[in-house]
């Protein structure tokens, strides 16, 4: 079957891609091509170089050196004005929708289609559209805002945006990033129509079981190089990943005996609103206990971000408490909720954690710049700051030339250490760890993993939400399912399996029945 | 994909201290520099209407004359200190709302309800004791200008409204106000045009030639009292944090809108001084048409000093020293006043187009005016 | 029924607001005329900023913009008047050649001013707001330095103005309408063009490709650009097409209205087309209301000094000092700010500077 795929000639042909980065060689000389009616996965961890590659040939960025081959002829691609005359189209990892334009002002968006020079058919518009729709399986309605859809709905209005303009090469960057898993199925499905009527897509992905899943070949990458190739039914999950890694890996740590003690925090019937005011957590009971893991598994959206923000101080409930170590504490403020004990690595290192243009040390004070020994009253002491400072670095291991150079100037892993370093190092009673290590390479994730199972050996009690259910899997003593805003079941961390977990995170259900509404 | 090792910031603080002076102040004297070069070209040109033809001479008059009027006499000299005394403040006020990530365009109406609340008190208490009519005189303009700071603060905390658009509104507002204030309760009978009652007692004294008032001292210890505030104190890191990322401010248990607020008030107030002292001290009474443009020209000097106390003070001096020296300049060389303002707004060109500065000048150094960049964040009525 | 006629004449509030009813009846076709002229720079200068902000830019120096076209209309049409000596002015809207050179002068000069902007914001990525402020500080400095230098010296400087279209008797006096006919097009050319150009720019905006495409780039200027739209080179062309409508604000100001120019005339005028842009939600009809009711305060302070109302509501209107009219469109703007809140309604890319290549 290799065989016979080979002899036809590729589509799409990258040669010996180069792409330069101040300080970072994001490409090294890659090559990679793209059969008629083929979904070739693009596999390699979150900085391996997959997105700068797709960009270059997305007209996004330029590459140094290398050629691109369209049907064996070169080609320029300078801007995605001309990847798209070339029938490339690219569905983004985030989603490059206008919120406040309808479903058709996207679609038609630089292919309008005209009534005259000046304006645009919009009855012939949204009559095509409908159509392009039906002809893959989906109503859609043209005049509806993107605000208003679902993700799923929104990942369906792309890849309409792509088939608009009569695309031949579909790249979708981490398309089930956001999905739930039966979301995931039906894209999937969506996909291998496409491809059956001989549209050519590149599928990336850090996630080994789905590659195996959708691709008829899958490409490794790793620090910008290719570092093999495989088809699905001749490869596994742990070749993959030491391919990908570049060395062994244990795809999971060693999480050891739990010894739970006393309640430490204690959630009852809270309720929350999200920013559009839309109640997105409805009714949330939990406990955590000294020296255990609770981790919260569910898909992206689910009301994580508001529970976390709400337990956090940073969201205000709407009704139910939150009592910790024996207080209520319902509706206090950070800083009081801080000075109890609670510390919170936040999802967002960028928005919330880090001043990125501060130097690192004032970072590293972030929360606790105000009180002694950093500061007397009103007065600042530099050099109480700068001492701890060093302390943090040597002790959690963040690799910066100094102090004081703005935090920006460090790598993403370091910056979550240097997160990680200030909050565990205040000696929390309580541990909200929101996403650790989204975005992190093996070696900070191992790190981070690590400190958080002595942090919970310590006696810490450890709230742990992330969306990547392998993590959660990895690190809980018990594992609760968030669905729709409310926890759905809690299974103990060791006995869970994956499939039943992702099930529940899928439906909110243990049962099979599918789950209908969409938006 | 990792991140980048050696990037200019990097650079600049490997430095050391002087290295660091330098990367600081090169694009701003570079700019003041080629600013006065087309100011040259400007006054060049003009020497054609002023004399017929074209009187290569007529720059080196000018800024000669320019030198002489600002630092060529004592008198000279007094005069930039005293034309350079509400720039300071000025400044200070802008300056210090850019670390908390604020423009404050409003200073303008600031300074004219201060000045005209000082000249309200100041004239109620002109027969009062001197230290008692003055200090309340300019109680009076630095609660007026924090007042009408306060608003757009206030507005921006709890609405999101942004403050640009809120203090352009405010300072016609302002004017307006002031307007119906001095031709109503404040209105001095027995003078031709509308103005309030002699100061008496509340006048500022002159601690420096014939002059220069005790204002002056005010504006020297603004300086280091608000580098103080921003630099060594834990409401000045909070200042600068909720300027830098308000999020990350909020996440670290620090109160933005108590900040916003707060740093918008410190402004007016900041501004309110000047107000006060340009009353008290200056003009001694005041109109509804009181013309001044303090509130765009403090921007300048905010700018041009990158928004840090020690620039501040230079940068005000620079400009108070063009002020003062313009009279003569226009008197000698036949040259408006006005290119003052010209060679104001050509500095800041400059400052705003620094990447065309550092590559004229080869300077490789930190930013230009990229500590700004959250100033447009939430324009428009957007919450932050 | 007796009894609700006197408790409400009782209430002198609702009696004063019958009064005020019936005056307004009475005047406001007598004053629309001014009502309009007052509004046109405003709405003018509105386009500028909407044409601006609509594809991400933010623009406070519509003011400086609006300050450097009406001395470059003025000095552009008094230096070709000198040259070319007296002249019959053509019958419509006594246009003569000076004229239309000063107008032109106008909008290239807005065109440039907004070329300098747009190359600060855009190329240079410098902060907006500061790009505007620079705009206004420059404007001011040049338009005062050159006044001084150029004008002041020749008091006898000048070209004469555009006059104001003459209605037929009949149009004006077609009963209910009339008023407005006359109220829209007893004007001079630029204030007859702001209407249209307000319905073109309405149209323009929400029915064409550029329009469709300026909307993306001002909201997601990312997601514009991967379907191949040139972002840098669409705000290029909104902000400069917008020093357009600038200029003839500008043109109005010395042109249109005065027939001189004196330093600082806008006289805030373009902050208030700022506060227009923001009331008006950013679309062109909007910001053309909220310039007509921006000015109906001052329309209504020239009629009330004009023909003084009587009774009640006399008494009520000259206990309101006359500042108040003059700060009322500012307060106004501020309250739909304040009200208008947390709601995003801003194009959502506004202020943002956009950087080409991706690096993640």
């Amino acid at each position: 079957m290799v065989d016979a795929v080979t002899e036809v000639s590729p589509v799409l042909t990258m040669r010996g891609i180069i792409k330069r980065y101040p300080g970072v060689l994001a490409n090294d000389a890659i090559d990679l091509d793209l059969r008629p009616g083929e979904i070739h996965a693009l596999l390699g961890e979150n900085g391996a170089g997959k997105s700068t590659l797709m960009n270059i040939l997305y007209g996004l960025a330029v590459p140094d050196e290398g050629s691109i081959l369209i049907d064996g002829r070169p080609v320029d691609i300078l801007s995605p004005h001309d990847a798209i005359d070339r029938g490339i189209s690219m569905v983004h990892q985030h989603f490059m929708l206008v919120p406040v334009l309808t479903v058709a002002e996207n679609i038609l968006l630089g292919e309008e289609t005209m009534a005259n020079p000046v304006f645009i058919d919009r009855n012939e518009a949204r009559r095509r559209i409908v159509a392009l729709g039906r002809q893959f399986g989906f109503e859609i309605d043209p005049d509806a805002r993107i605000e208003s859809l679902s993700v799923g709905w929104q990942q369906r209005v792309e890849i309409l945006k792509a088939l608009y303009r009569k695309a031949r090469i579909l790249v979708l960057d981490e398309p089930t990033a956001v999905l739930t898993p039966q979301e995931t199925e039906e894209i999937f499905a969506v996909l291998r129509r496409l491809a059956a009527e001989g549209h050519s897509i590149i599928f990336i992905s850090h996630k080994l079981y789905e590659v195996l899943e959708i691709a008829d070949r899958i490409t490794v990458i790793r620090r910008g190089r290719v570092v093999g190739e495989r088809i699905p039914s001749q490869t596994n999950e742990e070749d993959l990943a030491e391919l990908m890694v570049g060395r062994n890996v244990q795809l999971t740590v060693d999480r050891g005996e739990s010894h739970p003690a006393d309640v430490v925090l204690s959630v009852r019937g809270l309720r929350a609103k999200d920013g559009r005011g839309r109640e997105v957590v409805r009714g949330i009971d939990l406990d955590v206990r000294a020296g255990e893991t609770l981790g919260i598994a569910g898909v992206a959206g689910n009301g994580q971000d508001e529970l976390v923000e709400v337990l956090t101080g940073l969201r205000k409930p709407s009704a139910g408490s939150v009592t910790m170590i024996g207080t209520d504490v319902t509706g206090w403020s950070p800083r009081r909720l801080y000075e109890s004990g609670l510390a919170h690595v936040p999802g967002d290192r960028h928005r919330w954690a880090m001043i990125m243009s501060f130097p690192l040390e004032d970072n590293l004070v972030l929360t606790s710049y105000y009180r002694p020994p950093f500061a007397r009253g009103l007065v600042r002491q530099d050099g109480a700051i700068d001492a701890w400072a060093k302390e943090l670095i040597e002790r959690f291991d963040i690799r910066t030339p100094s102090a004081t150079v703005a935090a920006d100037t460090l790598s993403g892993g370091n910056q979550q250490k240097a997160v990680v370093a200030r909050e565990f190092s205040s000696q929390p009673k309580m541990l909200v760890l929101d996403q650790p290590t989204r975005g992190l390479d093996v070696g900070s994730i191992e790190f981070i993993h690590n400190r958080a199972i002595e942090m919970r050996d310590a006696g810490a009690g450890i709230l742990l939400v992330s969306a990547e259910l392998d993590e959660v899997l990895e690190l809980s003593d018990r594992i609760a399912v968030m669905y729709r805003g409310e926890l759905v079941a809690t299974l103990d961390g060791r006995g869970a399996n994956k499939e039943e977990v992702g099930l529940l995170m899928a439906t909110g259900r243990r049962g099979q029945e599918p789950d209908k509404a969409v938006s | 994909m990792t991140v980048v090792d050696d990037r200019p910031a990097e650079r600049f603080w490997r430095r050391g201290r002087l290295g660091q002076l330098f990367a600081i102040g090169a694009v701003p004297v570079a700019s003041v520099f080629l600013a006065l070069v087309v100011a040259a070209l400007i006054i060049l040109a003009s020497s054609v209407v002023t004399t017929g033809s074209i009187d290569l001479a007529l720059p080196f008059v000018a800024y000669g004359a320019l030198l002489q009027g600002s630092i060529g006499s004592v008198s000279a000299i007094l005069n930039t200190i005293l034309q350079a005394t509400p720039l300071v403040l000025g400044g200070l006020a802008v300056g210090i709302g850019f670390k908390a990530g604020l423009f404050n365009i409003g200073g303008l109406g600031q300074f004219l309800l201060a000045a005209t609340a000082a000249a309200g008190v100041g004239a109620a208490l002109a027969t009062a004791p001197a230290p008692i009519a003055i200090v309340a005189a300019l109680l009076a303009g630095m609660a007026a200008g924090a007042a009408w700071g306060w608003i757009p603060g206030a507005l921006k905390a709890w609405s999101g409204a942004h403050e640009v658009v809120t203090t352009i509104m405010l300072n016609s507002i302002a004017a307006a106000l002031i307007g119906f204030i001095i031709l109503g309760p404040l209105l001095a009978p027995g003078y031709s045009f509308g103005r309030t009652a002699d100061l008496g007692n509340s006048v500022l004294p002159i601690v420096l030639g014939t002059n220069v008032h005790l204002g002056v001292i005010l504006a020297v210890i603004a300086v280091p009292v608000v580098w103080w505030l921003l630099y060594k104190s834990t409401l000045g890191f909070e200042i600068r944090s909720v300027g830098a990322n308000p999020s990350a401010a909020r996440y670290a248990g620090m109160r933005p809108r108590f900040l916003i607020m707060l740093t918008m008030t410190l402004s007016g107030l900041l501004f309110g001084i000047a107000g006060a002292i340009e009353i008290l001290g200056v003009s001694h009474f005041m109109t509804p048409s009181y013309g001044t443009a303090i509130g765009f020209d403090a921007i300048a000097v905010a700018l041009l000093g990158r928004s840090h106390p020690f620039g501040i003070a230079a940068a005000a001096l620079l400009f108070g020293a063009l002020r003062a020296g313009a009279g003569l300049m226009q008197v000698v060389a036949g040259i408006p006043v006005e290119i003052i303002d010209v060679i104001q707004a050509i500095i800041l060109l400059f400052l705003a187009a620094d990447i065309v500065v550092r590559h004229l000048f080869r300077i490789r150094a930190a930013g230009g005016i990229a500590d700004l960049k959250t100033v447009t964040s939430s324009y428009g009525g957007r919450a932050s | 029924m007796d009894q609700l006629a006197t408790a409400l004449d009782t209430l002198p509030v609702i009696g004063v607001l019958f009064q005020l009813i019936g005056y307004l009846v009475a005047t406001v076709p007598v004053i629309a005329p001014i009502f309009v002229a007052l509004a046109a720079p405003i709405a003018l200068g509105a386009l500028c900023g909407i044409m601006n902000e609509r594809s991400g830019v933010v623009n406070i120096g519509i003011e400086g913009m609006m300050l450097s076209s009406a001395f470059s209309a003025f000095l552009v049409a008094a230096l070709v008047a000198q040259a070319m000596g007296p002249m019959d002015p053509s019958p419509l809207f006594g246009v003569t050649v000076p004229i239309v050179c000063g107008v032109l002068a106008a909008i290239a000069t807005g065109m440039l001013v907004s070329a300098l902007h747009a190359w600060l914001s855009i190329s240079i990525r410098a902060d907006q707001i500061i790009s505007g402020t620079i705009i206004n500080i420059l404007a001011f400095g040049l338009t005062g330095y050159l006044n001084r230098l150029l004008i002041s010296p020749n008091p006898r400087l000048g070209a004469g103005i555009f006059q104001p279209l003459v209605l037929p008797d009949f149009l004006v006096d077609l009963p209910l309408i009339g008023w407005i006919i006359r109220g829209f097009f007893a004007h001079g050319p630029i204030t007859i063009s702001v209407l249209f150009l307000v319905l073109f720019l309405q149209l323009w905006l929400f029915r064409s490709r550029w329009g469709l495409r300026t909307r993306a780039v001002g909201e997601h200027p990312k997601a514009a650009e991967t379907v191949g739209i040139d972002v840098i080179k669409l705000r290029y062309r909104n902000v400069i097409l917008g020093g357009v409508f600038a200029g003839l604000a500008g043109a109005y100001l010395t042109l249109e209205q005065s027939g001189s120019f004196q330093n600082g005339m806008t006289s805030g005028r373009g902050f208030i087309a700022l506060g227009a842009v923001i009331f008006g939600r950013w679309t062109p009809i909007g910001a053309f209301g909220a310039a007509l009711l921006f000015t109906a305060s001052e329309a209504l302070r020239v009629a009330i000094s004009l023909s003084p109302p009587t009774g009640q509501l006399g008494d009520v209107l000259r206990t309101i000092p006359p500042e108040f009219f003059g700060a009322l469109p500012y307060l106004v703007t501020l309250v739909v700010l304040v009200a208008a809140g947390g709601r995003s309604i801003a194009p959502a890319a506004v202020g943002k500077p956009y950087a080409r290549e991706a690096r993640t």
